[in-house]
């Protein structure tokens, strides 16, 4: 690999080297490394691109990589990820796609992300989006996640994009049966002409099943970003739905959240605030002496973290 | 030694808060501002920290004329400010305010400050300075932020606002040793007798302008004459048969 190639795996996936554990690499368009351990196997799908990630019943404390980079201009790569997580296992998976785009035409990947959770077993799932290159070609990104969580299971996804990313469109599906929770943790950071939009639908289909929608947002410059959260209770329930967002310069935010309760024990919530950095906040952060930009970024990186 | 020579300053639609003030504020010493509401008290403190702009006259730190300088760099001359209504701060907890405040990277920094407000810092260096954060905790977090600087002069605009009663007499012991022990000036604004009792001196302000300035034993028996409300009535209650 090289320089640019590691800085973004770096970027994406937190990663200097080839990870620890089981590990799937694709660059521009192809797997470039594929490692699978005793109890977590990585196969390539054979009707379309993409893997299987099979992580077997019990599998403790163990990690998959599965990072994406691309480094060419006018690449277009969509792929079919499918990751079954055995009863009772407790894992973290890691994606993510960095794109580095040198030339003049659109650089594209599409992530369609399929999660089976057994009973009882809990996912961590960290999911980071960025983009970088000195060409006017653009740098898209359009995840799709769809999850279901078996009784008793747990998921925790943080939905990661902070600069560079041009275009998204993201969307997240997950189903909940009894018992089980979900913590959805989005956030995103847009800049420039940007545009993302993110839509979630979470039904809450088993008795006693809890659901969190966190998103936080900051909009910078002449971006625009748009959220349609939405949560639907069809048995006992609880579910939250908060989006927070910081606009800024002469940046679009529209935030639309949805609950819909199709049982007379759903507790469900939603909050939605958008609005710029108080006066009072830079002004105190200033008081202990950091200047007005350190002040601004302080605030922004306490908000996103 | 601060000194402020005819400070005047125009607030919202031309109204005039503050009108000629001229002071001075030696080393190490403790005053507390007191007067009635909207007599110009807060306004003086944020013309100080450089929040507000003067409309005229100029302000000295040891002979230094700061009146153009902003915020940030009163600050790094050692000048601090504690909020009435400190801000909340979505993500960023409060171990990492008081990092901030300190200008230090350990993890522990703003340990003591915590205690030293009656805060467990267990409890308390995770947790987010945000709306979970009750409106005396905010406060005590926001003088914790004033205690682990190295400052000239510390000002506490209304402290005791929104702490209970319990905790108070613990706050007024941490301003008397935080004073003996940091060789800085101490300003707070109050109205409160109990800090009243600390002062060196006790400046009044009302109506724009320092009205009077003086020793404690003289200015406290003429305000508390003035003035019957000057014990909170809860105080009197706790101490006395005449609320119940």
């Amino acid at each position: 690999m090289n320089a640019v190639e590691r800085r973004i795996l770096k970027e994406v996936a937190g990663l200097h080297e080839v990870p620890h554990g089981a590990y799937n690499i694709r660059k521009n368009g192809e797997g470039i490394g594929r490692v699978s351990t005793a109890n977590i196997e990585i196969r390539p799908k054979e009707d379309k691109p993409g893997i299987d990630v099979i992580v077997k019943p019990g599998t403790k404390g163990e990690s998959v990589h599965i990072p994406v980079i691309i480094t060419e201009t006018g690449v277009e790569d969509l792929v079919y990820n499918t990751f079954y997580v055995g009863e009772g296992a407790d894992v973290l998976i890691v994606a993510g796609c960095g794109i580095h785009n040198p030339g003049a035409r659109r650089s594209q990947h599409d992530g369609i992300h399929n999660f089976v959770i057994r009973r009882g077993a809990r996912v961590r799932y960290v999911e980071k989006h960025y983009g970088e290159g000195d060409g006017a070609g653009s740098r898209v990104l359009n995840p799709k996640t769809v999850v279901e969580i078996e009784e008793d299971g747990y998921a925790e996804f943080e939905l990661v994009q902070i600069r560079g990313v041009d275009s998204t469109k993201r969307r997240t599906e997950a189903v909940l049966h009894k018992n089980a929770h979900l913590i959805i943790t989005e956030r995103l950071l847009t800049h420039g002409s940007q545009h993302a939009e993110s839509e979630m639908l979470v039904e809450l289909s088993g008795e006693n099943s809890a659901a969190q929608i966190i998103s936080r947002s900051v909009a910078q410059e002449d971006s625009t970003q748009v959220f349609y959260p939405r949560l639907a209770g069809f048995a006992k329930c609880r579910g939250h739905v908060q989006c927070d967002a910081i606009i800024m310069d002469r940046a679009v935010v529209r935030a639309i959240p949805e609950i819909a309760a199709h049982h007379a024990d759903a507790r469900l919530v939603h909050e939605a605030a958008i609005g710029k950095i108080a006066g009072e906040q830079i002004i105190k952060l200033m008081s202990l002496g950091l200047t007005e930009k350190e002040a601004e970024e302080t605030i922004l990186q306490g908000f996103l973290k | 030694m601060l000194e402020l020579k005819n400070i005047s300053y125009y607030g919202e639609d031309d109204t005039p808060v503050l009108k000629d003030i001229s002071l001075r504020l030696e080393d190490r010493k403790f005053y507390v501002i007191t007067g009635p509401n909207g007599g110009g008290k807060s306004s003086l403190a944020k013309v100080i920290m450089g929040i507000y702009r003067p409309s005229a006259g100029r302000i000295f730190l040891d002979g230094e004329d700061i009146t153009d300088l902003d915020v940030t760099e009163r600050a790094r001359r050692g000048i601090g400010f504690a909020f009435q209504q400190p801000p909340r701060f979505k993500g960023i907890t409060v171990g990492e305010l008081l990092q901030l405040a300190s200008g230090s990277q350990k993890a522990a920094a703003g340990c003591n400050q915590l205690v030293e407000v009656g805060l467990c810092p267990k409890d308390y260096a995770a947790r987010e300075v945000n709306g979970s954060l009750s409106g005396g905790e905010l406060k005590r977090v926001e003088i914790a932020t004033l205690l682990g600087r190295k400052l000239k002069i510390a000002i506490f605009d209304e402290p005791e606002a929104g702490i209970d009663l319990w905790s108070f007499g613990r706050l007024t012991e941490t301003f008397r040793r935080l004073h003996a022990s940091n060789e800085q000036t101490t300003v707070i604004i109050s109205h409160q007798e109990r800090i009243l009792e600390l002062a060196d001196e006790i400046i009044l302000v009302a109506e724009g302008r320092v009205q009077e300035r003086g020793e404690k034993e003289r200015l406290m028996a003429r305000i508390l004459q003035e003035c019957d409300c000057s014990k909170n009535c809860l105080e009197r209650a706790v101490g006395a048969n005449e609320c119940r």
